[in-house]
């Protein structure tokens, strides 16, 4: 089952052996951008925000009580409230039944805490170390930038379907306004990641005894992880967010995924047409150019992630450019955490880094910057920045989405100069809707997205090499992108052709499982005698009790007394042990057999159906025919010796 | 029935020179590879010849796993890699590879440069070695090659300390190193999950001890420190490096801010620093407090605690020194010892245990006249006071250990005979479980007996599972009994549906029947004897279905096929049944024969 509509945001349920599994829990935060910036300071509003004043057409009127949540910036209509977020489907399954949830990496965990603490959920959450830190701070982060200017009300009155469909665009687009909830609070966070066990890469982790879940490195983000959910006998590979290009974090283990019943992908690059290399040159060639200039950069970024690799490539770019006297800023609620958290995790990073950590050395040239002071954190522009602020300067400020945060004072700082830049690298939102509502703008405006995760030439390389036996996709990826229709090389193409995945739609998997472990005890397997039936292959009949507990099995030899009370047949009872026979035995083998056992007056009768053997002193029949044989006597001292011999003949288990 | 040998090269009913021979399942792995602090000669390595008489140990061994940097536990790595020749992987976790070879480098100084020893590993030699050795992370596991995999556990004895669960096939093992079951001011506590492994290789330091609180100690000494300085009286503190001296800078450094002392403390430079920011970078190995307010205020930034310069030994007044090496055997430390051992005022705390041959575990028998190499007799009138803070389990948390990972078997190593003994029975009593302590060069052997797996079909285990006739609801208690073919090719064994089995074989079940006529000389109809039948097959057989056709015929079970005929005096009764029925078949005879 799909419950999210962003590919980049995902969220699965898997049910596999009994099992419910969810795989990720993405938060889709590009419905933010239908939401009116929020201020540093509270109360004030965005300069370019304006009432509604609707025109025209009586028929299409909306109430008053709508206009007043409604607000024109920038010439779009956005939406005066609480911000409120697109959360995964939570109608389609119940998912307080759920019995785990696996994170591959801290952008995909944003809507955790509505799935554990809104649904009843009782399970486990697991993740990577790193995965839970850093994805705690970008949940904190992102409460403080709402919980900072509170808006008293969450506006609703608009979502009301006769309403929405006459609203202008891009307003009416927004997907499923009416399931948008609230943000969840720093209790919330800290009770959702108390559910939280912790896994290391590669470790094995037992799903009541029914699968293992094993995390492997994707190389896209510290901490990121691929998951491999297998039994025995079948493997469900699952691979969200991943990076063949190396950057900080330890770069991607492809061994664990290959051979896979089933291969699900998520999380590919959102910019397929603009490759990350070069755009990171770009970046940094721009900023320098405005900063030679005198003007200010202002990057919207994220707390962590590629922000610091920005962070190492532009600082080696400005002492290049002879700049190495430009300050960075660095402001973010949570950036002392994520720097610290940085210096941290060298077991998750790529091994140039992990290997500075063995000199000692920090892994990430930003510490050093931090020390020399040529880059500054702040948690906002009221700690302490104003009293060190050089201009010019670089700053990097969340949150990319332009609705909240410091960056949203600093577009409204510098937006009037055209000797300001601003540089967009995060790929999550379209930076023309982001700055929508700031609009006009003198500031230069740059596009670089930097997105590592895979693009297509990446991942139909990796399926290839991966060789599952089946690959499910989301739709989107089977068709090219809606802006460059032919561009057909912007698509998977995999035989047999991929299962797609959509929002709300339930996929079977083609997994036929056979088999299933079940363990023999010693001491039942010593009183087995298998017959050797063909060379190499030996059976032997097994009647054992079975004993299934925590969904495992084990045989057990029968008791005693069992054994015995079964074996009584002369009531009726069922036996539990038939006997089989086989073989192909010639008629002559069954008529040497009989003369040795004393059965002199033999005749044998051939014909096309069969044959028959005339005991004339018994004066009893034996029908032999291929694979059986028929015995006719009336004496039962005959019958049974006349048994023996063709079971001699034959073999039995 | 397989079997697992362990067989110790050091540390075999002794403290020192880890390093510990273990096949399991065809493979062989070497467990720590240490040095004796105690020795200066051959007996300071562990004795490789064991393993192969000459030439190089790559072939002989899968794989190599140091547990923690302690030199007795790696000290001699990089002989043996280097000098006896060995190309395989070693295992160890990130900060034990980083900390590692700087106490390598460390110790071949001393002994090479102090002391004049030749044919001694070198510097390069330190490096190549540590080219080696492949890092693993808490919990990963890490597939050496297709059977054999390891997995590492925090042991919380020093920055970076592990256990490794060694697995080959279904045999597991479980080495644990040095390991603390209580956290302390640094690191937390040893964990392990009830992996329930065939041997558990455990240290057995304190076998016998089982230490007051941790707090009382640490109050004891803050006021055996405290009164020493008071007194204008300079203390010294043997320490490695890493490990306890953090520990006790934590402690004395809260303890300063409290009693907003002035007595300078110093520790003893160039270790220092890099070893307190390699605490600094791998906080995660370190315990929950320390981790969750590292982002405000780094534990490992001391702020009372200075470097230390050789020329300080001659200062006057009071001062606290932290200097290595921790068992006074050589270097800084035993320099000072000799400086200030001859005043009263002065005191020199021993913060862990001390191997048998050095000066430290000298002073701590009691020795109040040391011999120094030179033949120089040193007179000791300075306080000694030993303050048990080795990050070791003690008998308690052993015994925890074994109760928490429920192993079938102990092997106790790294520890004094005594003390094991008495740890052996105590440990077979209370679990009741077999307990080895070979000394060195001796080879204990463990056999193991495992369940077998078998690939069984789902089918066969559903029909099992879900009862098809009975409605009632399923009975946990009932026994469930399960009936299938075992098929054996080469090493897969299947277990599956009977038919099906032959089907894969492609045999087919031979038919086997049996027909018999029993002739009465029974008055009547033919329908009545044949109602006489069908009642006494009825009454016989109650649990079989016994129907009777339209054609008179009766039938019982799957096969077997019963006919009456003949006329008003002499019947005939048919019988013919499968060999398969053939219990009921010749019941049937014995019921209806007339003679019978």
């Amino acid at each position: 089952v799909c419950l999210s509509d962003n590919p980049s945001k995902p969220c699965f349920v898997l049910f596999f052996k009994g099992v419910r599994i969810m795989l990720d829990c993405g938060l889709d935060i590009k419905q933010i951008l239908h939401f009116v910036p929020l201020l540093v300071v509270p109360g004030f509003q965005v300069s370019k925000a304006r009432p509604w004043s609707q025109g025209g057409d009586k028929r299409t009127r909306v109430p008053d009580d709508v206009t007043q949540e409604l607000k024109d910036c920038g010439g779009r209509l956005l939406v005066d409230g609480a911000p409120e977020f697109a959360i995964p489907e939570t109608g389609i399954i119940n998912l307080s039944t759920l019995d785990a949830i696996l994170i591959s990496s801290y952008g995909c965990l944003m809507a955790l805490p509505y799935i554990t603490e809104c649904t009843g959920f009782r399970g486990t959450v697991y993740m990577t170390e790193p995965t839970l830190h850093i994805g705690r701070l970008y949940m904190e982060e992102l409460v403080k930038y709402v919980e900072r200017n509170p808006k008293s009300s969450v506006a609703s009155h608009w979502k009301q379907e006769h309403i929405i469909r006459n609203l202008p665009a891009p307003l009416r687009d927004a997907i499923r306004p009416r399931q948008w909830r609230k943000l969840y609070t720093l209790h919330d966070i800290n009770s959702a990641l108390s559910k939280v066990q912790l896994v290391g890469f590669s470790e094995k982790v037992d799903i009541f005894g029914a699968l293992t879940v094993t995390p492997a490195s994707s190389g896209c983000c510290i901490g990121s992880c691929n998951w491999i959910i297998q039994s025995k006998y079948e493997k469900i590979c699952y691979v969200a967010g991943t990076s063949t290009l190396t950057t900080h974090p330890r770069p991607m283990d492809q061994a664990p995924l290959k051979n896979a019943d089933i291969l699900i992908l998520s999380c590919f690059t959102q910019t397929p047409l603009s490759l990350p290399d070069p755009m990171i040159g770009e970046f940094c060639v721009n900023a320098a150019v405005t900063v030679k200039n005198g003007g200010n950069v202002l990057v919207p970024c994220y707390a962590s992630g590629v922000t610091f690799d920005l962070f190492e490539c532009l600082s080696g770019h400005l002492d290049q450019c002879g700049l190495s006297g430009v300050p960075m800023y660095f402001l973010s609620p949570v950036s002392d955490s994520t720097l610290a958290y940085s210096n941290i995790f060298a077991e998750w990073l790529s091994s140039s880094k992990q290997s500075k950590v063995f000199l000692p050395e920090c892994p990430f040239p930003h510490a050093d910057l931090l020390s020399k002071g040529r880059l500054k954190n702040f948690s906002s522009i009221h700690t302490g920045l104003t009293t060190d602020f050089h201009t010019p300067c670089i700053l990097f400020a969340g949150h990319p989405s332009l609705r909240m945060g410091d960056i949203v004072h600093f577009i409204e700082l510098w937006g009037n100069s055209s000797a300001n830049t601003i540089i967009f690298t995060e790929p999550d939102f379209p930076h023309l809707d982001a700055l929508a509502p700031f609009l006009p703008l003198a500031m230069r405006v740059c596009y670089c997205p930097i997105d590592t995760s895979l693009n297509f030439s990446q991942a139909n390389k990796l399926i290839r090499d991966l060789r599952p036996l089946h690959l499910v996709v989301s739709e989107t990826y089977t068709k090219p992108p809606v802006l460059e229709p032919l561009r057909n090389d912007l698509t998977i193409d995999f035989e047999p052709s991929p299962l797609t995945y959509k929002q709300g739609e339930v996929l079977s998997l083609p997994v036929k499982r056979q088999f299933e472990v079940v363990e023999m005890e010693q001491e039942l397997a010593n009183t087995l005698e298998p017959v050797e039936v063909k060379p190499g292959s030996a059976l032997s009949l097994v009647t054992a009790s079975l004993v299934a507990k925590d969904n495992k099995f084990l045989l057990k030899r029968l008791s005693k007394e069992t054994q015995l009370s079964r074996k009584r047949r002369a009531d009726g009872s069922l036996l539990w042990r038939k006997p089989y026979i086989f073989g192909t035995p010639s008629l002559h083998t069954i008529a040497d057999a009989l003369k040795q056992h004393g059965f002199s007056s033999i005749k044998v009768e051939e014909s096309d159906t069969g044959s028959i053997i005339h005991l004339v002193k018994e004066d009893s029949l034996i029908q032999v025919d291929g694979s059986s044989t028929h015995i006719i006597c009336d004496s039962e001292d005959v019958r049974l010796k006349l048994k023996d011999v063709m079971l001699k003949c034959l073999k039995q288990l | 029935m397989t079997e697992i040998k362990v067989t110790p090269l050091g540390a075999g009913q002794d403290v020192g020179r880890s390093c510990i021979l273990l096949t399991i399942g065809g493979k062989n792995i070497m467990l720590d590879c240490g040095m004796h602090m105690g020795y200066n000669d051959d007996r300071r390595f562990p004795d490789f010849t064991y393993i192969a008489q000459e030439g190089r140990l790559t072939d002989r061994l899968n794989c190599v796993i140091i547990s923690h940097f302690h030199l007795d536990h790696c000290g001699a790595l990089p002989y043996m890699t280097e000098m006896v020749g060995y190309d395989g992987p070693i295992y160890m976790t990130h900060p034990t590879k980083a900390i590692c070879p700087i106490l390598l480098e460390d110790y071949r100084k001393i002994t090479v440069e102090k002391k004049g020893e030749t044919n001694f590993f070198t510097s390069e030699m330190i490096k190549t070695c540590m080219k080696k050795v492949i890092t693993v992370n808490l919990h990963q596991v890490i597939q050496v090659d297709e059977d054999l995999e390891i997995k590492a556990y925090y042991a919380g004895h020093v920055l970076g300390a592990a256990m490794f669960h060694i697995k080959v096939g279904q045999n597991s093992v479980v080495y644990t190193g040095d390991y603390n079951m209580t956290p302390d001011r640094h690191l937390g506590a040893a964990w392990i999950d009830k992996c329930r492994p065939d041997l558990l290789i455990t240290e057995s330091t304190y076998a016998t001890t089982i230490r007051d609180s941790k707090r009382c100690r640490e109050r004891d000494f803050l006021k055996k420190v405290h009164s020493c300085i008071e007194k204008g009286g300079k203390i010294l503190i043997p320490v490695f490096a890493l490990g306890r001296a953090q520990e006790l800078c934590i402690l004395l450094e809260s303890y300063w801010e409290r009693m907003n002392l002035k007595v300078p403390i110093y520790f003893s430079l160039g270790l220092t620093e890099k070893a307190n920011h390699y605490y600094k970078l791998y906080i995660t190995w370190t315990s929950e407090k320390i981790k969750k307010t590292f982002v405000q205020r780094n534990m490992f930034d001391f702020k009372h605690i200075k470097p230390f310069d050789r020329a300080y030994i001659e200062n006057p007044g009071p001062m606290v020194v932290f200097a290595t090496p921790g068992m006074l055997h050589a270097g800084l430390s035993l320099q000072i010892f000799k400086r200030w051992a001859s005043s009263e005022n002065n005191m020199v705390i021993m913060p862990g245990y001390c191997v048998a041959g050095t000066v430290g575990h000298r002073i701590l028998n009691g020795a109040r006249k040391i011999e120094l190499e030179n033949k120089q007799m040193l007179e000791v009138k300075m306080a000694v006071e030993y303050m048990s803070f080795s990050a070791h389990a003690d008998a308690k948390g052993i015994m925890q250990l074994i109760s928490h990972c429920e192993p079938r078997n102990v092997l106790l190593v790294h520890g004094e005979a005594e003390k094991m003994a008495f740890l052996k029975n105590k440990i077979q009593q209370e679990f009741g479980i077999d307990c080895f302590m070979p000394e060195n060069g001796e080879t204990s052997y463990i056999k193991t007996v495992h369940n077998i797996p078998l690939d069984t079909s789902l089918n066969l285990l559903k029909r099992q599972l879900v009862p098809a006739e009975e409605t009632e609801e399923p009975d946990p208690k009932h026994l469930k009994v399960l009936h299938g073919a075992l098929l054996m090719k080469g090493s897969r064994m299947q277990l599956i549906e009977p038919a099906a089995a032959f089907r894969e074989l492609g045999i087919d079940e031979y038919e086997l029947r049996f027909t018999c006529n029993i002739s009465t000389e029974e008055e009547g109809s033919v329908s009545d004897t044949s109602e006489r039948v069908y009642r006494t097959l009825l009454r016989e057989f109650p649990r079989c279905p016994v129907q009777c056709s339209s054609d008179g015929s009766i039938s019982v079970g799957e096969s077997v096929l019963v006919k009456v005929s003949g006329d008003e005096d002499c019947k005939n009764i048919l019988v013919s049944w499968s060999h398969q029925d053939e219990d009921i078949g010749s019941h049937i005879q014995k019921v209806l024969r007339p003679d019978a």
